[in-house]
């Protein structure tokens, strides 16, 4: 946006103000009558069971002023930080030495992953943070592939985590099958799941394929719980083998791989061995959809995002679109499952909760619908910044939210709020998030 | 060439519950030739277009394609995207369709999904990134920049298409069905919105089509000046049936399309109202 901007007018100022002092009071109001009960009373069961009340207007009047207050920063926020009417007013020389910082982020991101084991070989806890990290990036550019390429709102992901994580130690276990068999075998499995669940779906649009999807997470979590004789139920699966450095088991034992190199065993080796086998496989999930764009099927991903009704009339065969979306991120989150699987050595059905779901859609949200970096970015802060906000004891869960919040309004598109085109002639420009759809289905 | 009409049309009838769109509608669309279809608003024209590219299902009537191998295909069997892939009928839609957030080079390269998906080997052979895929691609991308040459849009090849203008998009909309490289092409009011200069370019476009690719066109508009202009056969609809037909200067004399489509007289009108009565 090089065109300028009309000066925000004195009217227009005035009327904002009365619409934030009328916000600010209607959400005091709410909180009035939300908090009169819950802190303005105090009620207790009295010595001889009868019941004692007392009030606390005083604490009820703080928070009613402390909402009304945080109505008017938030709104004032929105007006002076977020996109409504911004006016670049950084020159073109710094504007240009931005768009260079900001083509480095990846690459330089990378490097520091990589790094990361070497810098931190000590840090067992920052070790064990980077791999959860990177197992979170790897399901939200699995999920990446249905909701931000394809646009079908995908709430049951977890389920093919599962899956996968369930393939694994249960062929595992009772096969005897090693981790690099097994790990084709759960994406496929996963992959299969992904179909299934398609077929019913595909007529669905919008908020009712995310209620299925929903349901689908739903049932594959209580179908595990309740096939007691498979899957052990809630007592889930353990003994699952550990991963092998293809075929060289990471154990203290003369056939071990430190053993055979040479070197004095370390468990760090595992550790660190798990980070940089996570990271290949999030890296390979990355390469994979990046090739995708590219192809043909990629493109009909996006375009039917796009319009739906506008595939078709090119011949586009969306049923089969849809069914290859759901099966290429479910793939992905088989991996993960399976590695999830190998490096916890234990799972149970805990483990596969909505809030799973919820957090990874989260992710691909936050980064930004479809951008691959937005999505590894918005997975740095979502599980790195949980464990930041470590030292705020009771308020972790309060100060995240208010960051979320501040976050969605300066970037109501996520992170990376523009989409790369997949080919060009002369110059690849980024397409404002605005433009591109959502998806409806 | 055995059969001059590339598309016949026998006894088409399109009920929604109660309200008859198209009653008993029958017509032919000549090969290499502009067939326009007109009548005043509610007249049925879309509901037509709607069920010979496949997005309704008509209730009853037969629509018979002849490619130029005599190769004969029934539209009503066929449903949604295969009407495109297999019977080669693309369609522009009366509100433009495009795909706002991609770039119109983009826009061109969705359109030829189906030729690029079998050259990438159902993407297997595309991901691994094989010659014969990429000179695939190469051309794919080479026939896009072609028709946005022609369509006057190669300076913005790389713009999302929803920031073109109007009757740029209008163009690419048309290119872009192009691109499925169809025998028969089916528009949905080009010219609506576009000025008259616009207009004009648009005609010259859909005659260069014919002329170049011998690409049979069939035309719903409300543009007198270009349907007059361009067409070579003229069929003319009011409440679902068909109420002349022919050529563009027979049509335009007949006293039912005039009283029908260009607004009777008011003592005209009137007489109607009462004879109904």
């Amino acid at each position: 946006m090089t065109a300028p901007v009309p000066k925000p007018t004195s009217p227009s100022r005035a009327s904002g103000v009365a619409f934030i002092f009328k916000k600010a009071l209607i959400s005091a109001l709410v909180a009035l009558v939300l908090f009169s009960l819950m802190i303005g009373i105090r009620t207790e069961a009295g010595p001889t069971g009868q019941l004692i009340f007392w009030t606390r207007f005083g604490d009820l009047a703080t928070m009613v002023a402390t909402v009304f207050v945080g109505s008017i920063v938030v709104e004032l926020l929105r007006q002076w930080w977020g996109p409504v009417g911004t006016v670049r007013i950084l020159p073109p020389s710094a504007q240009n030495a931005l768009a260079i910082g900001r083509r480095a982020i990846a690459p330089v991101l990378l490097i520091c992953t990589f790094l990361v084991p070497v810098i931190f070989y000590d840090q067992r806890y920052i070790l064990d943070l980077g791999i959860l990290v990177l197992t979170y990036v790897m399901l939200g550019w699995g999920l990446n592939v249905v909701v931000g390429l394809a646009g079908l709102l995908d709430l049951g992901y977890v389920a093919f985590y599962a899956v996968g994580a369930y393939s694994y130690a249960l062929l595992s276990t009772n096969f005897g099958l090693s981790f690099w068999v097994c790990l084709p075998l759960a994406g496929i499995l996963a992959a299969f799941w992904g179909v299934l669940l398609g077929f019913p779906v595909l007529r669905l649009r919008g908020d009712y394929l995310a209620i299925v999807t929903l349901a689908f997470g739903e049932i594959i979590r209580l179908v595990i719980i309740n096939w007691q004789s498979l899957t052990g139920g809630p007592n889930g699966v353990s003994g699952i083998p550990r991963p092998t450095f293809f075929g060289i088991p990471l154990t203290p034992g003369d056939n071990g791989l430190a053993a055979k190199l040479g070197i004095e065993f370390s468990p760090t080796h595992r550790i660190v061995f798990l980070f940089y086998l996570i990271l290949a496989l999030a890296l390979l999930t990355n390469w994979v959809t990046i090739r995708l764009r590219r192809l043909p099927i990629g493109r009909a991903w996006e375009a039917l995002r796009e319009d739906e009704v506008a595939c078709r009339a090119l011949g586009i065969n969306t049923t089969t679109t849809k069914l290859t979306a759901f099966a290429t991120g479910a793939m992905f989150g088989g991996f993960a499952g399976a590695f999830f699987a190998t490096r916890q050595g234990f799972i149970s059905p805990e483990s596969f909760t909505f809030q799973e779901s919820a957090l990874v859609l989260a992710i691909v949200v936050l980064g930004g619908m479809g951008s691959q970096l937005g999505v590894a970015l918005a997975a740095l802060a979502m599980i790195g910044g949980f464990e930041l906000f470590r030292g705020f004891d009771q308020y972790r869960m309060l100060v995240f939210g208010i960051a979320m919040v501040l976050l969605m309004i300066w970037r109501p598109r996520g992170l990376i709020g523009h989409r790369a085109p997949t080919v060009f002639l002369r110059l690849s420009q980024p397409i404002s998030s605005e433009l591109a759809g959502e998806g409806r289905g | 060439m055995s059969e001059p009409c590339i598309l016949s049309v026998d006894h088409l009838l399109m009920r929604f519950g109660g309200v008859v769109a198209v009653n008993d509608l029958s017509f032919t669309a000549e090969r290499r030739k502009i067939t326009a279809l007109i009548g005043p608003n509610g007249a049925g024209k879309t509901t037509v277009f709607n069920c010979i590219t496949g997005f309704y299902k008509a209730t009853s009537g037969t629509m018979r394609l002849t490619h130029d191998d005599s190769r004969t295909i029934q539209l009503e069997r066929l449903n949604d995207f295969r009407i495109s892939k297999q019977a080669k009928v693309a369609r522009t839609f009366q509100n433009i369709r495009l795909f706002p957030g991609m770039t119109a080079l983009e826009n061109l390269m969705v359109a030829q999904h189906n030729a690029l998906m079998r050259a990438s080997g159902l993407t297997f052979l595309g991901l691994i990134g094989v010659p014969s895929w990429r000179s695939a691609e190469k051309q794919a991308i080479d026939l896009a920049r072609r028709w946005l040459d022609r369509i006057g849009l190669l300076e913005r090849a790389d713009d999302a298409a929803g920031n073109l203008p109007y009757g740029d998009q209008r163009r690419l909309e048309i290119a872009r069905a192009m691109c499925t490289e169809p025998a028969l092409l089916c528009l949905d009011e080009p010219a609506a919105g576009l000025n008259a200069r616009e207009s004009a370019a648009l005609s010259e476009l859909l005659l260069s089509i014919r002329a170049d690719h011998g690409t049979s066109i069939l035309l719903i508009e409300h543009d007198m000046s270009v349907v007059m202009e361009i067409s070579d056969h003229i069929v003319v609809m009011d409440y679902g049936v068909k109420i002349a037909e022919g050529a563009p200067q027979d049509v335009r004399d007949n006293p039912r399309v005039i009283a029908a489509y260009l607004g009777a007289d008011e003592e005209e009108a009137i007489a109607v109202m009462e004879s109904g009565t």
